[in-house]
């Protein structure tokens, strides 16, 4: 009998709280849905290891080939600093070029690079996150993510797109950039971006980003397939994850020095 | 021209042997992960601009014109702990009328999580400066330089057993190398005034016959922070040579050096500062009273860059020398010598822009000596035709005083033109 009233009692303390819950449903503000696109899209696992090929293609369809390896560090929450390191395994000129960003959302990155030929390690000035990265069509923050604070955003509507159920969001910079306004769309279940439309000043779309490819990783939703266009130009460039692994073990002495100057072999293959 | 006697054979056969015991254990089957192939062919023509009246035996209208063949091969076993790697270069040179095959690097490596050791021929890199060295006291190749090669060549590499610890907050590198002298402007590519007397015959000495020839390098290195710090020691010798007369002959030898210094590198904002530092010990004239052997000297040099706009960095550089015991150098320079300033100074000015997706690099580097009025100018513009093929053009422009190094070198501008296909 005690225990019929106990399970009876557990019962109604489980209803109360969904009751609760639904009670509580309602759409993710602008903000958490930035916030959760940012941790899935750019903080995904603890650390990663990509091998990544990258084409840079002209309005006459002339390509020019990268290909790298990558490597990411979270160093404390999601949103926070990062260490990136990347090796070129092409084209054979550059092969065996490495870059090391020691990234801070709030402040100026710092970023090195190793030019084998010297073998001379040279810190870069770093310059707006909005440059390109290596020539590509893609910018730093592209690369690594743009501080949640310095956008404000806000939920627009919620839409399938390409038979995802997704979360339409504009971000608008608190600073004029080279965009003004940023429209995204987010996976409602996998939180990833699927497009993102960037607007410049007379509101015409100057950039847009697609997700070609959306594939598992472990347990990381990971866009495998992703192109930055800029229409002002008609250059795009094509990024391909070939291999791409969560929680590796990387350790924060791989993002110093040392390896820069000899690559970890165990993670560059 | 001067003769080199012929160097020593046991030391070269020591570090090359070291680098093929290494190599035998990580090569793995041709083909295997680990194992790659790869290189270059390049042709390079440098030509001489302006009238110029060039004595016999100096190539006048081309300073330099070769065809290059480069050959990389490296392999490693399947988890890195050991490895090699060999650069091999057969290259023709019009102006000398040579073919000659040189191993530019051939090394081999053993990794371990806390240390490493390299042996065999290394091009080893150190200190913070953009063209100005101070505790990087490793072999340079200047006349490769003024022609305009590629900025690799500028570097040797040393026949040199490295070992490095990285025990935690800073890591130590020690490098104990074979004597390699520079390889500097000489007559048979540069018009320029010899200060030594046609008459004699001359001969260069290399250090290797002295049992304690053996040079040995350090260096302490880590962050503070964000900041780049490092501590430099080195028993070496100067690289260029203190020549003494001889009833003969004009001897040129290596004389004794050791240095000490350190240098840091950082950010803030948006720009870079570099700094170093050094102390050079002319352990062969201390007093400085032997006018054939450079005095004692302090070095140090401020570097600033940052990014104007996007794709479009400065870089500047102040650069100071001072010479110690100046009174007794002096003193006891012969009537007749060009006397040296007590302080020498130099600043430098890089100016990069990238265009067309980084494809085109548009580059000018100045050295402005600001005590000996004289400079160097060496715009360049590189293009990236296709991946794999680059064209580079550029110039070499020496003027002002004749008294400095970059003015002594006014009958060698130049204009040059590299091409590069990459396999």
């Amino acid at each position: 009998m005690i225990a019929i009233l106990r399970g009876l009692t557990l019962l109604g303390v489980l209803w109360a709280s969904t009751a609760s819950n639904g009670a509580q449903v309602s759409e993710p503000t602008g903000e958490e849905i930035a916030r959760r696109s940012l941790e899935a899209f750019y903080y995904a696992g603890n650390d990663m290891r990509a091998r990544i090929a990258m084409k840079l293609v002209n309005p006459e369809g002339n390509a020019r080939n990268r290909e790298l390896t990558m490597l990411r560090l979270n160093l404390g929450r999601a949103g926070g600093d990062q260490r990136y390191y990347i090796y070129f395994h092409a084209p054979a000129d550059v092969k065996g070029t490495t870059f090391m960003v020691w990234k801070y959302p709030a402040k100026e990155d710092d970023r090195w690079i190793f030019i084998p030929a010297v073998k001379a390690v040279r810190r870069i000035a770093a310059d707006d996150k909005r440059s390109s990265f290596v020539g590509s069509d893609f910018t730093y923050e592209d690369v690594s993510g743009r501080d949640l604070d310095e956008e404000t955003h806000a939920l627009l509507r919620k839409e399938d797109f390409e038979g995802r159920p997704a979360y339409v969001l504009e971000s608008r910079p608190k600073t004029p950039l080279d965009y003004v306004r940023r429209v995204s769309w987010i996976d409602r279940e996998r939180w990833v971006p699927l497009k993102e439309e960037y607007y410049n000043a007379r509101n015409e779309l100057i950039r847009v980003f697609t997700a070609g490819s959306v594939k598992q990783a472990g347990k990381h939703w990971t866009v495998t397939a992703r192109t930055m266009k800029n229409l002002q130009t008609g250059h795009r460039t094509e990024v391909a994850f070939q291999e791409v692994e969560y929680g590796v073990g990387l350790s924060q002495e791989v993002f110093t020095e040392r390896y820069l100057r000899d690559p970890p072999r165990q993670w560059i293959k | 021209m001067a003769q080199s006697r012929p160097r020593r054979f046991a030391r070269p056969w020591t570090s090359a042997a070291g680098a093929l015991a290494i190599a035998a254990l990580s090569v793995p089957a041709p083909g295997a992960e680990g194992f790659s192939l790869g290189g270059y062919i390049e042709g390079h023509v440098a030509a001489r601009l302006g009238d110029v009246t060039c004595p016999a035996g100096t190539a006048c209208r081309l300073a330099a014109s070769d065809l290059r063949a480069r050959l990389k091969v490296e392999g490693s076993t399947a988890g890195g702990a050991a490895a090699f790697s060999g650069q091999f270069d057969l290259a023709r040179d019009a102006v000398l009328a040579t073919t000659t095959g040189k191993a530019r690097e051939f090394y081999g490596d053993l990794v371990a999580e806390k240390a490493a050791l390299r042996v065999g021929r290394q091009v080893i890199t150190w200190g913070v400066g953009d063209l100005l060295f101070i505790n990087d006291t490793f072999p340079k190749d200047w006349s490769a330089f003024f022609t305009g090669q590629p900025l690799e060549y500028l570097k040797l590499g040393s026949d040199a057993a490295k070992a490095s610890l990285f025990p935690g907050p800073f890591n130590l590198e020690l490098v104990v190398a074979e004597f390699r002298p520079d390889a500097l402007p000489d007559r048979r590519r540069f018009v320029f005034d010899d200060p030594l007397p046609a008459g004699p015959s001359r001969l260069l000495v290399e250090p290797h016959s002295d049992p304690g020839g053996l040079e040995v390098s350090g260096k302490i290195y880590g962050y503070w922070d964000n900041w780049e710090l490092a501590g430099y020691a080195a028993r070496t010798h100067f690289r260029s040579p203190a020549y003494r007369f001889g009833a003969t002959e004009i001897v040129g030898r290596y004389p004794r050096l050791h240095t000490y210094g350190a240098s840091l590198g950082g950010s803030f904002g948006k720009s870079v500062l570099t700094l170093e530092a050094g102390y050079y010990d002319s352990r062969e004239d201390r007093s400085g009273t032997d006018p054939s052997v450079e005095n004692s000297q302090l070095r140090a040099l401020v570097g600033y860059s940052r990014q104007l706009v996007e794709d479009t960095t400065l870089g500047v550089q102040l650069y100071a020398e001072r010479m110690s015991d100046y009174g007794a150098y002096v003193a006891a320079l012969p009537a007749g010598f060009p006397r040296k300033e007590r302080l020498r100074t130099i600043a430098t000015v890089r100016f990069t822009q990238l265009y067309r997706h980084q494809t085109v690099i548009l580059n000018v580097f100045a050295f402005l000596g600001l005590s000996s009025s004289d400079r160097l100018i060496i715009p360049s513009v590189r293009y990236a035709v296709t991946d794999n093929f680059w064209v580079e053009a550029g110039a070499n422009f020496f003027g002002g005083s004749g008294g400095g190094m970059f003015g002594a070198l006014k009958d060698n501008d130049n204009l040059y033109v590299t091409l590069r296909y990459a396999f």
